[in-house]
């Protein structure tokens, strides 16, 4: 039993307004990933959870107590930190036992712990070295090693995987997931990385400016992002914003910067209402393919391409249409040229529509 | 292209660097020489035709014998000793302490009281000793070895805590952030995590302090005044010059015999040293 429940919570530097009334009900068990930009308050809301800040305002509950004024040793969690944060006075076996250590563990309970969390990791044959002895991808598994040696109720990871290197990050990723599933313990995730966010949580929350965007399962947050900021943050490359008014003629139609394409029957009732106004028609650049003969010519756009970026498993287009960028995610089969002009058929049920003035999803 | 680099080293490195070794390194020569030199060549005149300035033929430890039998020297060296080591425990432990707060805590003034403490060390020793002198009498602490400890530190806390604030901002929070997770009080996290891997900062915060005190002059002068209670560098000079006669052989010795502790407390921790200054925390 250890969820972790925020209420209200609210945190005040001198002059800013770091978070802002997080709501946040962690179920047992589950892996909820906080993402964002820098700055949004993610970190913050983590280490209070810690205890390593003050809370301004509000609650945190881990289990059933409220740890508010619990300092960080007596919340039963343990943290993995971006740089680590070995004692490099020490060996690799004192790193990991040191918590034990302080919580005054008998000897060989110490010992059987260690041995334990090691090769669940891979990492016996280090464990008489010093951390300045080992690589970035060892000192990583160290540091989730002395995490998992306490069996705290709640992990919490603060950017664990942001000095790896591209392919290490991706190892390590898989298998942070697979150590969670064996565990089964509560961890809270905090990351800039979006793919990172989709990838490990069972939930994610999109924070920005210190509020909480959306909270949502990753394909949710994929599929129906709350807003326009949700919408751009969650994918990569990201969602393509056309700003369009639209109107009635034979159907409602989205105009704007150039381009024209009808807006489908799925939408037309929820639009109806922004007949004559502003709003922003999101488009995946997935949902944008190359328009076969076949394809009804009122969801389609003429586009320039301007450059051709093969990834092997698929092309990334980026165009130019009307007076607007986009980029289109596209087959590898698909020979495109730079400067041809290409027909894009859209997948007019996966439009997003968004109010440009709240940014709010309509 | 390599021999045009050759007389530029040459010119900007070694001759710079063979004229400031020289420089620095012949005093430390001229006080050996001087103190193992018969007196009858000591006060020869130069323009004797035997002079011979800078090396002598018949070295002698005379002036040492001299120095132990009819000066209180040894006591003097236990006296700096003792005064030394006890003034820098006492700033040490108040500087790890404050220096700690300083980098570490967040509270109001901080950086007020952080740079207040830092002109307090700017106050000069020549101007301060008049009011200590006068804190000393009330205290009735004149003519005892606690004038000197309980003053030295008022120059050796301020030094010893910027010394060490800078060192401990250089150790990441999050190793102590870890440790107070792990189960560390606040206390706990900083013996235990932080002050070992000062350890060089320390050392060097310590090195410092030490020196600092066994080279004091001017409150050790004005706040002892029997001959067995003086420390080396006020013995040295208030009892070896009497009036206008200067006892060369044995003011040399004495010099030499007091910087040795010094000297060799650097040689054994200057590795030490050069890391706590430049503050390199190995990951």
């Amino acid at each position: 039993m250890a969820q972790v429940m925020m209420k209200d919570l609210n945190k005040k530097y001198d002059e800013v307004h770091a978070v802002k009334d997080v709501n946040l009900h962690i179920r047992d068990k589950e892996f909820v990933v906080l993402v964002g930009p820098s700055g949004c308050g993610k970190s913050t809301t983590l280490r209070m959870v810690a205890g390593l800040e003050e809370i301004t305002s509000g609650e945190i509950t881990i289990g059933d107590r409220i740890v508010n004024d619990l300092p960080p040793k007596d919340r039963d969690i343990a943290m993995v930190f971006q740089n680590y944060a070995l004692y490099p006075h020490m060996t690799v076996y004192d790193n990991m036992a040191f918590g034990l250590k302080m919580r005054k563990f008998p000897k060989p309970e110490i010992q059987k712990r260690v041995q334990d969390a090691a090769e669940i990791l891979g990492i016996q044959e280090l464990l008489k070295r010093k951390p300045r002895q080992l690589s970035g991808g060892q000192r990583q598994r160290v540091a989730v090693g002395r995490a998992i040696v306490r069996h705290p109720q709640v992990f919490l990871f603060d950017e664990p995987l942001s000095n790896l290197d591209a392919k290490l990050r991706v190892q390590m990723r898989v298998e942070l997931k697979r150590l969670h599933d064996r565990l089964e313990t509560t961890a809270v995730y905090v990351t800039h990385d979006q793919v990172e966010a989709m990838t490990l949580g069972d939930r994610v929350v999109v924070m920005k400016d210190g509020w909480i965007q959306q909270v949502g399962e990753p394909l949710d947050l994929y599929s129906r992002p709350a807003n326009k900021f949700v919408a751009g943050f969650i994918g990569s490359p990201a969602m393509n914003f056309i700003d369009v008014s639209l109107s009635d003629a034979g159907g409602l139609w989205a105009e704007g910067q150039g381009l024209r394409v009808k807006v489908a029957p799925a939408h037309a009732t929820r639009l109806s209402a922004y007949k004559g106004q502003k709003v922003t028609l999101g488009l995946r650049p997935e949902d944008l393919r190359v328009a076969s003969g076949g394809d009804p010519a009122e969801y389609t756009i003429d586009a320039v391409v301007d450059v051709v970026e093969p990834l092997g498993s698929e092309i990334l287009l980026d165009l130019r249409a009307g007076q607007t960028t986009l980029v289109a995610r596209v087959e590898p089969a698909v020979r495109a040229k730079v400067h041809e002009t290409i027909k894009f058929a859209l997948v007019p049920d996966r439009a997003r529509f968004f109010d440009t003035k709240t940014e709010l999803a309509i | 292209m390599v021999i045009e680099k050759r007389w530029k080293t040459w010119v900007f490195f070694y001759i710079p660097l063979a004229v400031f070794v020289v420089g620095t390194l012949f005093p430390f020569y001229w006080m050996l020489i001087t103190a193992i030199r018969p007196d009858a060549e000591l006060y020869r005149s130069w323009r004797a035709a035997t002079n011979t300035p800078f090396w002598t033929l018949q070295p002698t430890l005379e002036h040492f014998r001299d120095l132990m039998a009819k000066t209180t020297f040894p006591r003097w060296l236990w006296n700096t000793f003792f005064i030394a080591v006890a003034s820098t425990l006492i700033s040490l432990f108040c500087g790890l302490l404050a220096g700690y707060a300083l980098a570490r805590l967040r509270f109001p003034m901080a950086g007020t009281l952080g740079t207040s403490i830092f002109v307090t060390y700017l106050v000069p020793p020549t101007l301060l000793f008049i009011p200590l002198a006068d804190i000393i009498r009330n205290f009735q602490l004149g003519n005892t070895p606690w004038a000197l400890i309980l003053t030295y530190p008022t120059f050796l806390i301020p030094f010893c805590t910027w010394l060490l604030m800078g060192y401990f901002k250089t150790i990441p929070k999050e190793l102590e952030e870890c440790a107070r997770i792990d189960g560390a009080t606040r206390f706990g996290a900083m013996t235990r995590i932080i002050f070992p891997i000062a350890v060089p900062g320390i050392l060097s915060a310590g090195i410092f302090a030490f020196t600092l005190s066994w080279n004091e002059f001017i409150y050790a002068l004005v706040f002892l005044s029997s001959p067995e209670r003086k420390t080396v560098p006020v013995g040295v000079v208030s009892e070896l010059i009497r009036g206008d006669i200067y006892f060369w052989g044995q003011l040399m010795a004495g010099a030499l015999l007091g910087s040795i502790p010094v000297a060799l407390v650097y040689s054994f921790f200057v590795e030490y040293y050069v890391t706590g200054l430049t503050g390199s925390v190995k990951g």
